[in-house]
């Protein structure tokens, strides 16, 4: 009843192009971008950030980048872990070289070492198209974590051969290293994240998104409105890699303050995979749903005895965590193959017309 | 019946061109001119070579031998895309739509040629991006209201019926703005008003555009009425060439369509 275009009326192509054409779903989108700004970090608790907010952002922007690749150029990838590794290493070591550089600034920077590799990697899907092309992806992940763990330059030759995060402060706060607190990190990662979101959708409805949909869908009839295919496909493995890198970075920088190669094994790559199916390929709210379902149901089932004062043992719980979790991927993939996207896209439909449906 | 060709100025040239997978000889020296702003026909029964040529002349085969002059551009081989950035358009015979897209996201990126901006740009989605987004979208709904596909605009091409799929994809052709545009069975599994409503529209973007076209068509009657001139190829090898007329009495094209007896 509420959420009705009716008499919304577009007159200009500028106006009918816009980012959400629907006046509800703008003022939703700033409500809750405003909510997460002022309100969460007030009122949470930092439990809710370290453990839920903050993992549940930094999966979303890595699931971003893998959907802008996977949903959008439909060149499958198992290497997210791998370029993620990368963003967190180049971080590393820029931080090492300039002590002194804002390190917002140097985590945006590490994504494009990211993207150049993304892009070297990338080389191989103008002549391998789908599981061949995963495959071949596999050697991104297996090439960095075996770098990353035997050449000591990358975590500056230290004895625990983990890399761990210095101080770091923007406007004399600290936002990485032991000392920042929750809030701090938790706002670093939200902005950066809704910016590049943000930069994600603009991408995809301009004209290289399109040049991706289009190669994704039919590529010779691509090739042929002019679309060149490794070029659009570059593009597409170099940008996703920058989110992934960034998101690595992230990962490191903010969640767990130190690090060795083994958070960003093969195991990550398929759980933002996962992610990014469950949301729903080609879709950019589909990464915030795919993260939002990985990060929370695991916690969701483990606390779900405590609060219902089952008594249960931790074991137990984990073992239920992994059936739980594995019966509703498989459900999900016969019920709804496109994802909690295409749910929440069908809600809408009949939320505009609910309730006289007629 | 379109107006006698004025213009005859060649367009395209087809000169000896020889291809042939293994074995198999799909195309033996095929010779043609194609005239500005013409119609032109390729028939020929199942199997005689009419997609081939197509498939030649827009860069997806490289035929052994022979070449292609376009625009008095010589060439051997090129790239669909090349050809795309010189103004060949094509459709499908079957359906060659992105599916997951939209009727105006389908035609947008048959615009991708004309659009020049640069990613920063696009991230942004401001300045020259979004105004270069306004520009083409302007000419994209002169498209839709020209093929009176207003009311499917935002509508994923999947979900379309047939006919109107193959509307969508002469649309996304135009959006090219190209100077030849070819047409591989357009009408084929059409209802009879379906085909007269395609036959409307080719003949206006013939005549409104100025777009030389290049018609494979099964349909003998829809081929008549709208070619000014067309070729006949049977087994690989051009049978006839000439205007609808000399076509029709032509005994070669009536042996190829109808068979003939043989003596042994």
């Amino acid at each position: 009843m509420f959420y009705r275009e009716a008499g919304q009326f577009k007159t200009t192509y500028i106006a009918d192009q816009e980012l959400f054409p629907v006046k509800q779903d703008r003022w939703g989108l700033l409500i809750i971008i405003g909510f997460s700004f002022v309100v969460i970090p007030v009122v949470a608790n930092d439990y809710w950030l370290q453990a839920i907010l903050i993992p549940f952002l930094i999966f979303s922007l890595a699931a971003l980048g893998l959907n802008l690749l996977t949903g959008y150029a439909g060149q499958l990838s198992l290497g997210t872990g791998g370029f993620m590794a990368v963003g967190a290493y180049s971080c590393y070591k820029l931080i090492t070289i300039f002590p002194n550089t804002n390190v917002i600034v140097l985590i945006l920077l590490s994504g494009f070492v990211a993207a150049g590799f993304g892009l070297i990697f990338g080389i191989p899907s103008l002549r391998i198209k789908g599981f061949y092309l995963a495959v071949a992806t596999l050697a991104a992940q297996f090439f960095f974590e075996w770098l990353f763990a035997r050449v000591g330059w990358f975590y500056n030759y230290n004895d625990s051969g983990a890399i761990e995060v210095p101080v770091r402060k923007v406007f004399d706060i600290a936002v990485t290293g032991p000392i920042a607190t929750t809030e701090a990190r938790y706002i670093v990662v939200l902005s950066i994240v809704t910016t590049l979101a943000l930069i994600a959708t603009n991408i995809v409805r301009g004209r290289i998104g399109r040049a991706w949909m289009a190669i994704r869908d039919m590529d010779i009839a691509a090739e042929l409105i002019g679309i060149r295919p490794l070029y659009t496909k570059l593009i597409a493995f170099g940008i996703s890699s920058y989110y992934a890198g960034v998101a690595g970075a992230l990962y490191v920088f903010t969640y767990l303050g130190a690090a060795e190669v083994e958070v960003f094994d093969i195991n990550i790559s398929f759980e933002i995979l996962f992610m990014v199916i469950i949301g729903g390929l080609g879709s950019i709210s589909g990464a915030f749903f795919g993260s939002a379902f990985i990060v929370l149901i695991p916690i969701l089932i483990t606390n779900l005895p405590l609060i219902l004062g089952i008594p249960i043992n931790a074991a137990t719980v984990e073992h239920f965590n992994f059936m739980i979790v594995g019966a509703l991927i498989v459900l999900f993939l016969i019920f709804e193959p496109h994802g909690l996207a295409k749910i929440w896209s069908i809600m809408r439909e009949k939320l505009r017309v609910w309730p006289f449906p007629y | 019946m379109p107006a006698q060709n004025n213009y005859p100025e060649i367009i395209l040239s087809v000169d000896q061109i020889n291809l042939s997978f293994g074995g198999v000889k799909a195309l033996e020296d095929i010779n043609f001119d194609i005239r500005k702003k013409e119609i032109f026909a390729i028939i020929g029964p199942n199997g005689a070579g009419k997609t081939s040529m197509l498939n030649v002349i827009n860069g997806f085969y490289h035929p052994q031998h022979g070449e292609i002059r376009f625009k008095g551009l010589h060439r051997k081989q090129m790239r669909p895309h090349e050809a795309a950035v010189q103004g060949i358009a094509r459709t499908f015979q079957n359906v060659a739509l992105f599916k997951g897209m939209t009727t105006l996201n389908n035609i947008m990126s048959g615009r991708n040629l004309k659009m020049k901006s640069n990613i920063f740009w696009q991230a942004l989605y401001y300045g020259p991006a979004r105004k270069e987004e306004m520009e083409n979208r302007e000419v994209v709904e002169y498209i839709i209201d020209f093929l009176e596909i207003q009311s499917i605009r935002r509508t994923p091409v999947g979900k379309l019926p047939y006919g109107l799929q193959k509307r969508v994809e002469l649309g996304r052709a135009l959006a090219m703005e190209p100077d030849l545009l070819l047409l591989d069975e357009p009408m084929a599994g059409m209802n009879i008003e379906e085909k007269q409503d395609m036959c409307r529209f080719i003949l206006d973007i013939n005549e409104q555009f100025g777009t030389t076209i290049v018609l494979i068509e099964h349909d003998m009657s829809v081929v008549m009425d709208l070619s000014e001139r067309m070729i006949v190829l049977d087994y690989g090898r051009k049978i006839a060439e000439g205007n609808p007329d000399e076509i029709r009495s032509n005994q070669k094209v009536i042996d190829a369509y109808l068979g003939v007896a043989h003596s042994n």
